[in-house]
């Protein structure tokens, strides 16, 4: 059992989750994640974390209610309890070999890149930091991101904050002024895929975060097997991070709706 | 002296059409007087060859003695002394090809059912056997890394002598292949639990929800315990690597076996989802793909076939699996080597197979397969699931580099003590096997708790 210490609605379906954790939030790293279940009868649902103080031997999450198992976990009350929390998995995030980087956060990806922000503007080399969001109410940690980005471009689909436009807008007007050594994405897969389709024509390295379906999340199920470079690999034991331009993203979009169909009936089934 | 004839009692067994459609066991165990009956045929030879078929010497003809006799604490005393799982044992191991292959007996009219015996003794031994007493503290304390049989071996054996247990188990249930691969209808998980909870009482610590090597490095494992054992199990699915392979519908045994029988996903009200395929194909003929298709069968497949690249002769699986399989109506697509997965929408529609035909025995004394050219057809499925066996985990040595592995990846140990290169480090089961069976798994367990004992002066 573990117990969510606060929980905090960041935007619309949006929630951020601080949970009691000791072994986990003393052994994490930037890029790695968690697998939890809420309840008994629930799934294994992996997160990636978003930060972790050891100290207080807590772990950060932030999971936007999109299907069954994050909408039960929103049920769970401040102070309440979910059954089970594993991890950290997955290796943590190694951008050692970059000096010049430009992050890309999409959607709730922002979470996720807040920590090499952080990393960067801790190791005296700041970087450029690209947020996007659907409109400004799913735009997230903008303070916290203008403290730790060298500069912070926000872009809504919108416009209703920051410039109106994608991503990849934002990405080809930084690139044509700056020369960065790695772009590092992550967001939805549609949102990566369109990241590495430009910067392979900008010949930027590029890395992304898979946040593939699994199930024990150390190796064993074989659920979240991408292909990458033309071989098999394991989002959970080989990643999660990639080589953005390896990745074989028509596969990877699709293996990700394996279940719709079953979860939308199942989430009927529950109402 | 003559023998009079007396054949062997058969294990009752749950209607084939029937069982084919629910999760309820297959084989319904003896009745007190079967097991009794079914002992009193053992010979007692001079030599009992049949512990030396059985990988954890079980005092077998003792234990059916006391059976005979109507003794059943007694024999459960007995089997208790070198095997903690009798009720698992007597349901997974492949006794018709280790004990009861040695029995004199099967010369005359068929080996004693030293399996089906067992099977009765272990559950009467769940639901009678006195509570379990904690051991007097020797001031030892132990790591026992994964929850399967031989992690569950080493545990029980050590804990049995005073020694302080913690297990560090990965998933959020314990008891590792025996509650994720092994099915219901063949080892019941009620059963596992009890084994689980006698193993508590005793005073074992099962730390769930652990990755050894993630949640807890394995050098601080190694730094905080008198002796750390590693029964981390198999590992990575294989798979084929051909086209098509990565399309919707297309498991691994392993993440099938693990929805259905882990996480309940037949059961209504579990949120874990699962393919129901209509026509499922399972490629490859050990245990596990059995385990795979029939499983399939009671998920509501209309048609499950094993698709296999050798005859029937060299299918691995035990000849009771493969029977049980085909009385339930499981289709066997023999000398026969998938080449492709054909797709629709991203869901996979059918398989490229090839005619295979035998040639000269290979490395592993099996004729090797050789495809037949032109003879290529298809196989309609809307599910597959690849059954082809496990390579070693690169989680564990890429968490602890000391930990010595051979050029496979499975971990290296001296065969008599299951202890690696590293002091007080020992390993066992399918992490150094590979793939490999429950009781090889608890042979070892049981091999290096003896080891560690002695090393300690215990036993």
């Amino acid at each position: 059992m573990n117990t969510i210490v606060k929980k905090t609605r960041l935007a619309e379906n949006v929630t951020e989750y601080v949970i009691a954790a000791p072994d986990v939030a003393r052994h994490a790293h930037p890029g790695q994640f968690v697998i939890l279940r809420v309840d008994q009868n629930g799934e294994r649902v992996p997160f990636t974390i978003c930060d972790y103080d050891a100290a207080a031997g807590t772990v950060t999450i932030l999971v936007q209610e999109v299907g069954y198992s994050t909408k039960q976990l929103a049920t769970v009350p401040e102070g309440g309890c979910i059954v089970d929390f594993v991890g950290p998995l997955g290796n943590p995030t190694d951008l050692s070999a970059y000096k010049n980087i430009l992050l890309i956060g999409g959607g709730i990806g922002a979470a996720v890149i807040y920590p090499q922000a952080k990393a960067l503007r801790e190791k005296g080399q700041p970087s450029d930091v690209i947020v996007g969001a659907r409109n400004v109410s799913l735009l997230m940690y903008e303070k916290e991101f203008k403290a730790a980005a060298k500069e912070l471009f926000l872009v809504t689909d919108d416009g209703s904050s920051g410039v109106k436009g994608f991503v990849t807008d934002a990405l080809q007007k930084l690139a044509a002024q700056n020369t960065y050594d790695c772009v590092f994405a992550v967001g939805p897969m549609p949102m990566m895929r369109a990241v590495c389709e430009l910067t392979k024509t900008l010949h930027i390295k590029t890395v992304v975060s898979m946040n593939s379906i699994m199930v024990d999340g150390t190796g064993m199920c074989g659920g979240c097997r991408l292909t990458c470079g033309g071989k098999t690999k394991y989002a959970c034991v080989d990643g999660p991070e990639f080589d953005g331009h390896e990745i074989d993203w028509d596969e990877a979009i699709n293996r990700s709706k394996t279940y719709k169909a079953q979860e939308a009936e199942h989430m009927c089934r529950l109402r | 002296m003559a023998i009079e004839k007396k054949p062997r009692n058969k294990m009752p067994e749950q209607d084939a059409k029937e069982r084919a459609r629910n999760f309820g066991e297959v084989a319904l165990g003896y009745t007190a007087q079967q097991a009794k009956d079914e002992a009193s045929r053992c010979m007692h030879c001079k030599n009992a060859p049949c512990r030396q078929g059985c990988p954890v010497a079980v005092d077998i003809p003792a234990f059916l003695e006391a059976t005979a006799a109507g003794d059943f604490d007694k024999a459960g005393e007995i089997i208790g002394r070198t095997s903690s799982l009798p009720a698992v044992c007597g349901r997974v191991c492949p006794q018709e090809s280790q004990c009861e292959k040695m029995c004199l007996r099967a010369r005359i009219d068929g080996a004693v059912a030293i399996g089906n015996t067992e099977r009765f003794i272990g559950d009467h031994m769940l639901q009678n056997g006195c509570k379990p007493r904690k051991a007097a503290p020797i001031g030892k304390c132990a790591a026992v890394i994964g929850s399967g049989p031989a992690g569950l071996t080493c545990a029980a054996e050590l804990a049995g002598h005073g020694v302080e247990v913690t297990v560090f188990e990965a998933f959020h249930k314990a008891g590792g292949v025996l509650v994720y691969g092994i099915p219901e209808f063949r080892l019941p998980k009620s059963l596992v639990q009890a084994e689980i909870d006698k193993l508590c009482a005793s005073g074992v610590d099962i730390k769930l929800n652990t990755v050894a090597g993630k949640t807890v490095p394995i050098e601080e494992i190694v730094e905080q315990y008198d002796a750390v054992f590693i029964g981390s199990g198999a590992g990575l699915p294989m798979f084929m690597n051909i086209e098509g392979e990565n399309l919707n519908g297309v498991y691994s045994a392993n993440e099938y076996l693990t929805r259905v029988n882990l996480m309940k996903a037949y059961a209504p009200e579990s949120a874990t989802p699962v393919q129901r395929g209509k026509h499922v194909a399972v490629i490859g003929a050990g245990n596990v793909a059995m385990d795979a298709a029939r499983t399939a069968l009671r998920m509501g497949a209309e048609s499950v076939k094993v698709i296999y690249r050798r005859g029937r002769e060299e299918m691995p699986a035990r000849a009771e699996e493969i029977g049980h399989a085909e009385q339930e109506g499981i289709e066997f697509c023999l000398l026969t080597n998938p080449v492709s997965f054909a797709g629709e929408n991203g869901w996979v529609k059918s398989i490229r197979c090839v005619k295979m035909e035998l040639g000269e025995a290979d490395a592993s004394g099996r004729r090797s397969p050789r495809p037949v050219a032109g003879s290529e057809f298809d196989i309609v499925a809307d599910m597959v699931i690849v059954s082809l066996g496990t390579r070693p985990n690169p989680l564990l040595k890429n968490s602890f580099p000391a930990l010595p592995t051979s050029a496979k990846g499975t971990i290296v140990v001296n065969e008599e003590t299951m202890q690696t290169s590293l002091d007080g480090v020992y390993a066992g089961g399918d992490a150094v096997t590979g793939a490999a069976t429950v009781i090889l798994a608890m042979g070892a367990g049981r091999k290096a708790s003896k080891a560690i004992l002695q090393k300690w002066g215990i036993v």
